[in-house]
């Protein structure tokens, strides 16, 4: 049985041996635990990174632009200006004397020689604590290049990743609504929360126009400043990845009256349902009929692929440990489809809301767990006997080295995950990682012992 | 000594304050991997929650293992009134959880900034919990400045000083050993160095040690700290050693373990570059042999023989060949060193790290080199991509980690991939560079790249090269 630390005793819960459901969340991490989780610079930069033709950068020493430098696919079909790493790459001196000036000017010579439709400027941990006035600096640098120069406010210990979401969304609504919406469809939404790591954004955009539906920005995969500038044209603000955007969602409904809905399109459910509830939103008869043709020429292509699949896969376990739950739902669903069962599952962010929808769909004995760690993480690996586990590449090695399946649903992902195609790829990449013969070799599965392999 | 050649390191500087693209990670990554070297123990970042996520991130994708790093979180609160109760938590929950030896705590931007106190915090710390604790060790990394190596070389200063007892042996059957400091190499790379060690009949402290405990064999068990790393007696002991030898032409005017342990207890310090080729082998090999008494084992010399004819039977292949060379500052003196013993010519050696010795370096290794090499330090690889383009040079290829990759892409080369990190292929921690068999693989590598271009690039596809 895992040896949970001290503290975490309630952030970990086992559907049928405990009676009452409560779980806690939401809580700084414990000192000294290893958390999973980044920082609320992570969370900016993982927001703000797919717009592709603003400048990203980073005001502090070297390090926090090093470790986010083309971190992500977040593909883009124009410019490629996002995946340079810029730094005011803070030095001693700057330390004693303040980074303003060297900020102003990084800003003016990188604006001068890239051009771009916006900056962005990442406020890493010493910025206010040597009490440089980033916002000051922005607006002057704006005013003088006439292009938004904003600063986001991600300190990295000033709170945990999702105030760094909230300081992204902060930073996009200053550029909403700064172009005419003339030409915008009474049929059109926006995609939020999408961020086109291996291509998603543009496979969701096809659905959309294969039903009518006018999309008129991606915030943020394959970003672009001018789209994002007319967001409050569209009619529906349709809301994937809830933990970063669901303020970004909120302010526009107050702001612009947009209504918004919540979808995932991880699963060939929850992928259909996101599609129907779009079209049901629209009350467009025509509309409604074309995603059902739509629905069906991709379930008629894609179900007896998967069924091979599920046949092979029948029965086997899953752990699953992501960054925000609502992802978890729709990969417990899918490896539902694939006839797996998930024994464990957890995430770095989710609120009580999302870990009472995670108990109530997933089977008994399953373990959820918020804010774990790797050695809690492996303890449940080992306990249940896991096929395959799902995360980001930090939980890779804790699968690997134990010899297990391992499926990055996350930042390295290079095959497209959602969507019909993306189901379908999943299922290759499960089954691929579960029927590996590399399993037969593992200590895990066979001990140490050097007998002819049978 | 003097070179004959130009070797250049006042090229005019575009003005740039930005750095576009780095060349370099921050000082705590560098202290963190020192840190997992040691038997037991446990890196562990006094700062925020991301610096360790983030790091642990960088070295899992190049050495593709577990890299726990425990943090002491800091929040707003602890940022304004001091991170002694964050720290004082952490190091009791991180004791409680991996029963450590030794937690080996580096400091942040953050943490060095608000001006955090470690000696009186662990003081303190040591004052109020049970003796039978782990061992405590700290080192001041600010991130804003140096690098990722400075990181390394001062966390290995660091835990010297702070373990370094006089008078104690290793075991008492051991009364001659040497402090071996290789610097920021591979694991195959420590391996290696213990295999030489071993041969040469000789122990020796290897520190860090990172061979096993960054590259283990598939478990049944997650292992909290994994097996391997250097013992903290052997540290202790470190001031009994015969001779200390660091590897390193760089590292000239910086404090380090060896010259602590020389200054403080008169263990002398041979200083000698990274062994990468023939020249820098043969020096490390000389050191062998004069602090051991034993001449070179068989093993090694035929290594060596085998090396020499290899350059001879693939010169033509290499000869007035050109590369770019970048990365950490000692490798890449060690890698124009090899390249230049081969033919061909390391055009531009550059390194986002400043110590102010690698123009002398380079010329010290490169001394029969015939066509100038520029050297810039302190640069970023998009000031690299300028300089090529602003002196029109013609490359071959570029040899260096993977962070070059778009460099390489852009000038339409192959990029060699060694040293570290390498994030887009496997095995960057099974690349020996160092030793006659380092520089065997290194040269079969670099032929074998030119001579697949060779044949990919033209439609004759020649079936004899």
């Amino acid at each position: 049985m895992a040896d949970i630390l001290r503290g975490r005793e309630r952030q970990v819960y086992r559907k049928g041996q405990q009676q009452t459901f409560s779980i806690d969340c939401e809580k700084q991490s414990v000192a000294g635990s290893v958390s999973q989780r980044a920082c609320v610079f992570c969370g900016s930069r993982v927001v703000l990174y797919p717009i592709v033709d603003a400048l990203h950068i980073v005001h502090g020493p070297i390090g926090c632009a090093s470790y986010t430098w083309d971190i992500r696919g977040a593909l883009s079909s124009g410019p490629e200006l996002h995946r340079l790493s810029f730094s005011t790459d803070l030095q001693e001196m700057d330390v004693v004397r303040g980074g303003e000036k060297k900020l102003y000017a990084a800003l003016c010579e990188l604006i001068d020689a890239h051009q771009p439709k916006a900056a962005f400027v990442y406020a890493t941990c010493i910025v206010g604590v040597i009490g440089d006035d980033v916002d000051a600096v922005c607006k002057k640098v704006s005013m003088e290049k006439g292009i938004p120069v904003l600063a986001v406010h991600s300190e990295g210990f000033k709170g945990t990743k999702k105030d760094g979401y909230r300081a992204a969304c902060d930073a996009l609504l200053q550029i909403v609504g700064t172009a005419p919406i003339d030409d915008v469809s009474p049929m059109s939404i926006n995609i939020l929360g999408d961020f086109n790591l291996a291509g998603e954004t543009w496979m969701i955009r096809d659905y959309y126009a294969r039903m009518g539906v006018q999309v008129v920005s991606c915030i943020t995969g394959d970003g672009r400043i001018d789209d994002i500038r007319r967001a409050h044209g569209a009619a529906l603000n349709v809301v994937q990845c809830s933990g970063s955007m669901t303020h970004l969602a909120k302010e526009l409904e107050r702001k612009y009256g947009t209504p918004f809905i919540r979808v995932s399109y991880f699963g060939v459910e929850d992928m259909s349902k996101s599609l129907y509830d779009v079209a049901r939103h629209f009350k467009n008869q025509e509309m409604l009929k074309r995603t059902q043709n739509m629905v069906r020429e991709e379930l008629e292509r894609i179900l007896p692929l998967l069924s091979e699949y599920r046949t092979a896969l029948q029965g086997k376990r899953a752990a699953i440990y992501v960054g925000g739950a609502f992802k978890a739902f729709s990969l417990v669903s899918a490896l539902r489809h694939l006839g797996m069962t998930t024994v464990m599952v957890g995430s770095q962010t989710g609120n009580k809301d999302d870990y009472e929808q995670l108990r109530e769909l997933c089977d008994e004995g399953t373990i959820i767990a918020d804010d774990s760690n790797p050695l809690e993480l492996s303890s449940f690996l080992e306990e249940k006997d896991v096929d395959v586990f799902i995360g980001g590449v930090k939980e890779r090695p804790i699968a690997y080295k134990l010899g297990i399946g391992f499926c990055d649903h996350n930042h390295e992902r290079k095959e497209a995950l959602a969507g019909y195609e993306g189901m379908l790829n999943f299922a290759r990449e499960v089954y691929g990682s579960v029927m590996s013969p590399v399993w037969r070799l593992t200590p895990r599965k066979r001990g140490n012992m050097l007998e002819v392999v049978k | 000594m003097s070179s004959p050649i130009r070797v250049t390191n006042r090229a005019p500087r575009p003005n740039w304050v930005s750095t576009r693209n780095p060349c370099k990670a921050c000082a705590p990554l560098g202290a963190t991997l020192v840190m997992r070297g040691i038997a037991g123990a446990l890196p562990f970042l006094h700062g925020s929650q991301g610096c360790a996520t983030y790091m642990r991130r960088y070295i899992i994708s190049h050495f593709r293992e577990p890299m726990d790093i425990a943090t002491s979180g800091f929040s707003e609160a602890s940022t304004i009134f001091g991170g002694g109760a964050n720290l004082h938590q952490g190091l009791d929950n991180v004791t409680s959880q991996y029963h450590p030896t030794l937690i080996g705590i580096a400091t942040t931007c953050l943490t060095e900034t608000i001006g955090e106190d470690m000696h009186s915090l662990l003081h303190e710390y040591r004052r109020t919990s049970a003796a039978t604790g782990p061992q405590l060790v700290h080192v001041a990394t600010p991130s804003y400045s140096g690098t990722h190596v400075d990181g390394f070389n001062d966390a290995v200063r660091a835990v010297v000083e702070q373990l370094a007892e006089p008078g104690v042996s290793p075991s008492a059957y051991v009364s001659t050993f040497l402090n071996l400091f290789p610097g920021l190499v591979s694991a195959e790379d420590l391996r290696f160095l213990k295999e030489v060690a071993t041969e040469f009949g000789m122990p020796i402290t290897l520190f860090p040690d990172y061979s096993e405990t960054l590259d283990g064999p598939s478990m049944d068990k997650y292992e909290k700290i994994p097996d391997g790393g250097t013992t903290i007696a052997s540290l202790r002991a470190t001031p009994s050693a015969k001779a200390s030898i660091e590897f390193g032409r760089t590292l000239r005017a910086k404090k380090t373990a060896a010259s602590f342990l020389q200054e403080k207890f008169e263990v002398p310090a041979k200083r000698i570059g990274l062994p990468i080729g023939v020249q820098e082998t043969d020096a490390f090999f000389a050191a062998m042999e004069k602090l051991t008494g034993h001449k070179t084992p068989a093993k090694f010399r035929e290594e060596r023989g085998r090396l020499v004819d290899a350059y001879v039977d693939g010169h033509k292949y290499l000869f007035g060949k050109r590369a770019i060379v970048f990365g950490d500052e000692d490798m890449v003196v060690g890698l124009a060193s090899f390249l230049s013993e081969t033919g061909v010519v390391p055009v531009l050696c550059a390194s986002g790290g400043k110590s102010g010795a690698l123009a002398r370096s380079i010329a010290e290794v490169t001394t029969h080199l015939r066509e100038p090499v520029t050297v810039r330090d302190n640069v970023d690889f998009m000031t690299i991509a300028e300089e090529v383009a602003l002196k029109e040079l013609k490359v071959d290829f570029v040899i260096g980690s993977s962070k070059a990759a778009k460099l390489a892409r852009e000038l339409g080369v192959p990029l060699i991939r060694v040293g570290f990190p390498i994030h887009d292929r496997i095995g960057g921690q099974r690349i020996l560079h160092l030793g006659y068999r380092g520089a065997q693989q290194l040269f079969d590598l670099v032929v074998n790249t030119l001579l697949e271009l060779k044949q990919d690039s033209n439609s004759i596809g020649y079936s004899y090269l």
